[in-house]
């Protein structure tokens, strides 16, 4: 299981999703997608995203900037 | 023999079912065609949007709304009629056009117009411009350009270019074209469907 680093501090809506579509498509199934970001509704988004999507958010910590884990569903 | 077997049905009613298998083969065909009629009913994941306007802060909107919806694995497509097609024109031109034609299209803007509010004679586009850089949101421009990387279909109504006299040489490249039926059809299979 592999683990890829993505970025979106400083991003605004709805570009954190956007880039997580994109990057959750270059990683294999069960590998999994760390994301940083400040957005104040990155929550709610990526909650709403990944319940849409069906990758699992398994981790998410909140603060000033906020990390969210999520897996390749297969 | 064929078990007659009488079944209370929650309504009240009494009914008697027939068990044959020859009977539950008819009832099982007769439910799948009605499964196979009511899914092609149903609304896809799709999300339809026609852009009536071609307000800076609408586009912003619309543009949002389409990129979101697409990174969430939706198919988007955004009809744009009457004052949004300005916000795909990339040029304008005179050649072969009718005088009132030109008249159109010397008045009519190139590219997004002003905000639907506090416009102030077009200051408002690049105070809201200024303030969205200081906050690191994405101009306009950048949007349309995500929304196009994501395959958000981009059809402009045919019916109002010709209305406003613009020509498919004036709009950027990699749109579509299309009149009421191609928006219905879409429209009629989206799960989200918007007039901004």
């Amino acid at each position: 299981m592999a683990t890829q680093q993505l970025d979106c501090k400083g991003l605004n809506c709805p570009m954190p999703i956007v880039k997580i579509s994109k990057a959750i498509k270059k990683i294999g199934a069960g590998d999994r997608l760390e994301v940083e970001a400040s957005d104040p509704a990155f929550q709610a988004d990526v909650e709403a995203w990944s319940k849409k999507t069906g990758h699992a958010l398994v981790e998410f910590t909140d603060g000033e900037v906020k990390r969210a884990v999520i897996e390749k569903a297969a | 023999m064929a078990l007659k077997v009488i079944e209370t049905v929650p309504g009240g009613e009494t009914e008697g079912t027939d068990t044959t298998p020859e009977a539950l083969l008819a009832r099982i065909q007769t439910l799948e065609a009605e499964v196979a009629s009511l899914k092609q009913e149903m609304p896809k994941d799709k999300a339809t949007i026609v852009v009536f306007s071609g307000d800076f802060d609408r586009l912003i909107a619309a543009f949002i709304i389409a990129s979101g919806a697409a990174a969430m694995g939706t198919e988007v497509n955004l009809f744009f009629t009457f004052w949004g097609l300005h916000a795909l024109r990339k040029a304008r031109t005179f050649r072969n056009k009718t005088l009132p034609e030109k008249m159109l299209s010397a008045m009519l803007p190139v590219g997004p117009g002003g905000t639907s509010k506090m416009n102030m004679l077009g200051i408002g586009p690049k105070f809201f411009q200024y303030i969205m850089k200081q906050r690191n949101v994405e101009t306009l421009d950048d949007l349309m350009e995500t929304a196009k990387d994501l395959e958000v279909r981009l059809v402009a109504c045919q019916m109002s270019m010709g209305i406003m006299g613009i020509s498919e040489d004036e709009l950027m490249e990699g749109i579509s074209f299309g009149g009421v039926a191609a928006y219905l059809g879409d429209a009629c299979e989206s799960r989200v469907t918007l007039f901004i």
